[in-house]
């Protein structure tokens, strides 16, 4: 059976040039950044030069730069570490109810050790307002939290704007650009971002690597204690090879980033189309057109559910994502949709989240409609 | 008729053995299974671990190696409104319910034989010692080949239209060769021990979890004659028949539980196994479901069952209005209790059953049994 990943949102394939560029360095250079010898050296000029293409990337220094584990970890960092860091100028974090658990949890663990926690509600298509954050912010605010663009609908969030209103403000902006980076022209400077958070398994890279994005006057403690490795903010050996691999992804990212974007576009259109065309019933959750990201579309199937709309795609050979699965296997109902339509709304329990990636073509994309078309119609019919 | 790799069969899997053998022998014969977990229950144990969790592991664990696709499914909605709900109400009214009997009929056989065929699925099967066989257009229920583990007393709600699309590949198996199977297969669950009790309370105090949803209302313990014998915890803590748990102490044989009195909460009590209180020689049952759909006799003779894994009574079943049963018991039977199952039997096959409604002996309902 053909199979269909429309998953990459979940996870992309790491891209050959990136398995090429980390099996090198596993072969050839094992040595310890730290050590004071050749081997040493050798190791450590890899990680300065991710350090250095990275940085390039959001317009940062490269002294900004934090290696971490993946995107949660840097999203960890990012919170605690400012939390704790900053408690003597105030308890008070906004954030919003569509964020990534990541950010959600760690929110909740904050409001445990005792931090006050406001989460910004969506309109209907995802978005929060700017306003919103405006009226949430207090003298006693710390740290605002809020997404580049949304992991399920592909949303994206007003970051500049809220970026210009935190320009007079103590609190520090964080956003989790997890799903937007290496696709979007991101700006932290432009943006007044003070702290970002990046995977690389969403951009073609290896998994087990990330990094946080701390501008340079930001107060921040360590989430992880051990040696002094990046600059005191995150103790632990390198991940050599997974550093120059992520390098060696952004490389690509940032040199494709405008063809891919089309491209996505592209597939995006002919898949609504392609929907329209079968005459089902149907519905795009979040923007149908503008401000989102072109990899990711989340549909409301009416009449249908899920958990049964997953299997059978995935017994058809489509890989497609829906809420988050519980540690039982079943589903939980999104929290981002049930932020946007309200949780006992059909869509948060009828919806499906294809997102593109490479590997997809055009002509798949007419294939892929006409199989879904094909199973919404029978789990529709009487 | 399909060949088994043109036949989808969505096994419905526990994280058990049973549930694993069965879908081993299925994948073995060659059709195209598919493992679904159902998650009919949300509860978390004193770590903050989901209680299906380690359930759900095993059938990952088992279905990668007998490698089929795995998925779970969501009736915790159904399982509430239809099995919790009755079960809670059935001890209210001071009886005895059997939320698997519900379980099967609304939940295992209907939520997910429905979702199985939203799968595309020719057949639902389940790790039941049971079988089924069709003969000239019907479908019939036979006891498991394993008397000891025959599960067809869960099953005696099921329809002509649910049997047709089942399968239960362990009838033919007994508990033991089945264990084996597992071994011989390397399945990690070969060894995982049997669950005990009710599915939604697992091994946690039955008395302690019933509180949570049921206020109990202490009262008296008396003899049918009057005599009080001593304080309850609440009614609905006892069963007829009971022994344990009744702290009577005192001279001669032990005391057991054979009736209840709702309006005045009163549990009552009377000494010796074999008290006569205990026993009675006829019941109405209700909800009667027939498995074959051809014309009964008004009145016929069969085996029957009044709780699981007892020996079957022989017994004159008469029709009544109403899906009703009036079922006479040939020897006078020990705690035949309402809210539980009575299910009747023709040799091997089973033939349907009911509810035990009221109970009564030499024409008279006891009305102390409820």
């Amino acid at each position: 059976m053909e199979r269909f990943y429309l998953d990459h949102a979940a996870t992309t394939p790491v891209h050959p040039a990136v398995i090429d560029e980390m099996t090198d360095v596993m072969k050839h250079i094992f040595g310890n950044p730290s050590s004071i010898h050749f081997f040493g050296r050798e190791a450590r000029k890899i990680i300065d030069e991710a350090r250095t293409v990275i940085a390039k990337s959001l317009h940062a220094d490269i002294n900004e730069i934090i290696f971490t584990s993946g995107g949660t970890e840097a999203d960890n960092l990012a919170l605690i570490g400012t939390a704790m860091a900053n408690k003597d100028r105030g308890g008070h974090i906004i954030t919003t109810r569509i964020e990534h658990h990541a950010v959600l949890n760690t929110c909740k663990m904050l409001e445990k050790a005792g931090f006050e926690v406001t989460y910004l509600p969506v309109d209907q298509e995802g978005r929060v307002s700017v306003e919103d954050v405006k009226r949430s912010l207090r003298d006693d605010t710390i740290l605002v939290s809020i997404m580049y663009a949304n992991n399920e609908t592909g949303t994206l969030q007003p970051i500049r704007e809220i970026g210009k209103l935190l320009s007079g403000h103590q609190a520090y902006f964080h956003t989790d650009a997890v799903q937007a980076y290496g696709l979007l022209p991101i700006d932290v400077r432009k943006s007044g971002i003070d702290l970002l958070s990046v995977s690389a398994h969403k951009i073609n890279g290896p998994k087990g690597i990330g990094f946080l994005y701390a501008k340079e006057d930001v107060k921040l403690i360590p989430n992880i204690y051990g040696g002094e490795q990046e600059r005191k903010r995150r103790a632990g050996t390198e991940n050599v090879p997974a550093i120059a691999g992520f390098k060696k992804a952004v490389e690509i990212a940032e040199q494709e980033k405008d063809r891919k974007y089309e491209y996505f576009h592209d597939i995006r259109t002919r898949f609504i189309q392609g929907l329209k065309n079968e005459n089902i019933s149907f519905r795009v959750n979040g923007p149908e057109k503008n401000d989102v990201l072109p990899q990711i579309l989340n549909v409301s199937f009416p009449g249908t559910n899920v958990e049964q709309l997953l299997v059978n795609l995935d017994l058809e050979g489509i890989a497609a994502s829906g809420g988050s699965a519980c540690t039982a296997g079943s589903l939980e109902p999104s929290h981002v949709l049930s932020a946007m339509y309200g949780k006992d709304a059909d869509e948060v329990y009828n919806s499906v989240r294809f997102s593109f990636g490479y590997g997809n073509t055009l002509e798949q994309t007419d294939v892929i409609t006409e199989k879904i078309a094909k199973i919404v119609k029978r789990l529709t019919e009487k | 008729m399909k060949e088994p790799k043109d036949t989808r069969v969505v096994v419905g899997m526990s994280g058990g053995v049973d549930s694993s053998v069965a879908a081993y022998l299925l994948k073995q014969q060659g059709y195209d299974v598919i493992g679904v977990f159902m998650k009919n229950w949300d509860d978390t144990d004193e770590r903050g671990v989901c209680t299906a969790t380690e359930d759900y592991e095993d059938v990952i664990r088992v279905c990668n190696q007998i490698g089929i696709p795995y998925y779970a499914v969501n009736f915790e909605k159904e399982y509430w409104d239809k099995v919790f709900t009755y079960f809670l109400d059935e001890y209210k009214a001071g009886r005895t319910p059997n939320p698997d009997v519900m379980c099967n009929k609304e939940i295992k056989f209907k939520a997910f034989l429905d979702h199985a065929m939203k799968l595309g699925a020719d057949y639902m099967a389940t790790g039941h010692y049971a079988r089924v066989k069709c003969e000239d257009g019907e479908y019939r229920l036979l006891r498991g080949k394993d008397s000891n583990k025959d599960q067809t007393y869960f099953l005696n709600q099921l329809s002509q239209e649910q049997l047709s699309r089942v399968m239960f590949p362990l009838g033919d198996l007994t508990k033991k060769r089945v264990r084996e199977i597992a071994k011989e297969a390397g399945l990690v669950t070969a060894t995982k021990k049997d669950s005990t009790g009710i599915c939604f309370i697992g091994e946690r105090n039955f008395k302690e979890f019933l509180s949570q949803y049921l206020p109990a209302q202490p009262g008296k313990m008396e003899t049918l004659s009057g005599e009080v014998k001593g304080n309850h915890d609440g009614l609905m803590y006892y069963t007829i028949g009971q022994r344990h748990g009744l702290g009577i102490g005192g001279a001669g044989e032990p005391w057991f539980v054979v009736g209840k009195d709702l309006k005045r909460n009163v549990l009552y009590v009377e000494q010796g196994f074999h008290n006569d209180a205990l026993y009675s020689d006829a019941l109405i049952a209700t909800n009667v479901n027939w498995i074959s759909k051809r014309e009964k006799p008004e009145q016929f003779t069969c085996t029957a069952k009044f709780r699981y894994r007892q020996p079957d009574h022989p017994v004159t079943v008469t029709l009544l209005e109403g899906g009703r049963v009036k079922v006479s018991y040939d020897e006078p039977v020990r705690a035949v209790t309402p809210g539980q199952a009575v299910v009747f039997y023709d040799g091997e096959e089973c033939l349907g059953g009911g509810i035990i409604d009221e109970v009564y002996k030499k024409e008279e309902r006891l009305e102390y049994v409820g």
